[in-house]
């Protein structure tokens, strides 16, 4: 009895830093990496795409949807397997329920990113209309939020997850005038409709895209906290 | 009130200390799972709830514990009655080399609970049905227990433990000899037997732990680490040693 108390300690010295499942849990965190960082290049490329009048370059940002499809069942077969195999438990079970639950946020942000790419495309065959600082703010707003939201969830940062869930307001806040500028523009100058139309879109999809970034954020909590903070924080608009 | 109120229990063996004041409340009607290395002190723990380490010479205990607000180590305990209330099943079966009736009957009629030969057949197909081995064994109850396939000799050991009408009853590893289908059937049974018994169950089946008790204690050299709702236990346990623990770092 009193040896195997010895035994024990041993074990606790010996340390396993290296289990079977943590080669597993990385390969699953790389995937995600992967996907996010597909995710933000996708929206970023959208946007310049824009910026530029860039048909070709909005053009790669729907070639890229099958590869980020692609990684998405990867995702969510490694996850699957990993449950299912090596039985997590604690921090290893919520970072496997946390990387399945970001994939499709991921996959419908770019999904987003995709919707902008084809607005773009439709935009560029119309007369180019005068530049929108509001619209530029959000974009930069939006594409800021994303790559911090992803730095803190991989970090495994939940007080900057935190703070990034505050800074949606600020999205929510350049969509409301981004959209009052378009309907002004078109109430001014009818022929300018179809591409004010589709900017519509596009702030709207840059709007939802900080939503999904909300859900990013909410799920670092979760790893890091084991606290469910979804629901808790005050409603989209 | 709880079921059974542990408080700072330090367990002897000679000179070593095997358990280090050891603070728990069991609530009555549920599972409690012990999990901890090999070594740690759980199953010394559980035999300390029926004075099962009695039998073992040199040990010594201190502090208390309370079962239904009963200190059970006062010099004037009943240990006998003692053991019928807190009934035990251990990790091997261990039938009586008797018939499977007779395995069930014996603790009945040495305790004179029944009232007649009637009254008898009754209790052993209660405690049978109760532990869900009646239908496999109504029509050979003369034959052997050591017929019986390793499952159905524990659920034959659990119908034994049942019969003299326990409280609480004491698993000490009860399925870790037996397949992973009559694996099944012991944690059907623990979560079916907890409407009406209390439950400690030791067991190095994390996800036993997991899947048949209420709340979860982790020892560790001797030490209760924490004891929280199971589902707090393999979601987020307060400790790291919990959580290096159940996540396979150690042990």
């Amino acid at each position: 009895m009193v040896r195997s108390a010895d035994d024990s300690r041993a074990n606790i010295e010996n340390r396993m830093e290296n289990r079977i499942i943590d080669q597993q849990l990385d390969s699953l965190r790389d995937k995600v990496l992967l996907l996010g960082g597909k995710a933000e290049s996708a929206v970023l490329r959208a946007m310049q795409a824009l910026v530029n009048r860039d048909s070709n370059l909005a053009q790669t940002v729907l070639d890229d949807d099958k590869i980020i499809n692609q990684i998405e069942l990867e995702i969510d077969r490694m996850s699957v397997e990993i449950i299912a195999l090596y039985q997590p438990a604690a921090h290893d079970l919520r970072l496997v329920i946390s990387m399945a639950k970001i994939t499709p946020v991921l996959e419908r942000l770019a999904d987003h990113a995709g919707n902008i790419a084809e607005a773009v495309l439709v935009i560029n065959t119309e007369p180019e209309l005068r530049q929108f600082p509001e619209m530029t703010i959000m974009s930069d707003n939006a594409v800021e939020m994303l790559r911090k939201g992803l730095d803190a969830f991989i970090a495994e940062d939940a007080e900057l997850a935190r703070q990034i869930i505050k800074q949606d307001k600020v999205i929510d806040t350049s969509y409301k005038k981004v959209f009052s500028e378009l309907i002004g523009m078109i109430i001014n100058d009818p022929a300018t409709t179809t591409s004010a139309a589709q900017l519509l879109f596009v702030a709207k999809h840059l709007e939802r895209i900080g939503d999904y970034v909300k859900d990013i954020c909410e799920l670092t909590v979760y790893l890091v906290e084991a606290s469910i903070i979804k629901h808790s924080t005050p409603d989209r608009t | 009130m709880s079921k059974i109120s542990v408080s700072n229990l330090d367990f002897y063996y000679g000179k070593a200390q095997a358990l280090y004041g050891i603070q728990l409340e069991i609530p009555a009607n549920q599972v409690i799972a012990f999990i901890g290395p090999s070594g740690c002190g759980k199953s010394t723990f559980l035999r300390t709830l029926n004075r099962m380490n009695d039998t073992i010479p040199l040990t010594r205990v201190e502090g208390r514990v309370l079962i239904d607000g009963k200190d059970i180590n006062e010099p004037n305990t009943d240990v006998v009655a003692l053991r019928r209330k807190v009934g035990m099943v251990f990790q091997k079966s261990n039938p009586f080399p008797k018939s499977i009736f007779d395995n069930v009957a014996y603790g009945i009629q040495i305790n004179r609970i029944h009232k007649d030969k009637a009254d008898l057949n009754a209790r052993v197909e209660k405690a049978l049905t109760d532990a869900a081995l009646w239908n496999e064994v109504k029509d050979r109850l003369n034959t052997s227990a050591f017929g019986l396939s390793g499952g159905q000799q524990q659920r034959l050991c659990i119908a034994r433990a049942l019969a003299v009408q326990p409280a609480v009853i004491l698993m000490d590893e009860p399925a870790s000899a037996l397949d992973p289908m009559a694996t099944q059937k012991i944690e059907e049974l623990v979560v079916e037997l907890k409407k009406q018994y209390t439950i400690v169950i030791v067991t190095h089946n994390m996800q036993q732990a997991a899947r048949v008790s209420d709340k979860t204690a982790f020892f560790m050299l001797g030490k209760l680490v924490e004891y929280n709702p199971t589902e707090k236990m393999f979601t987020n346990p307060n400790e790291k040693l919990t959580e290096d623990y159940i996540t396979g770092r150690f042990g």
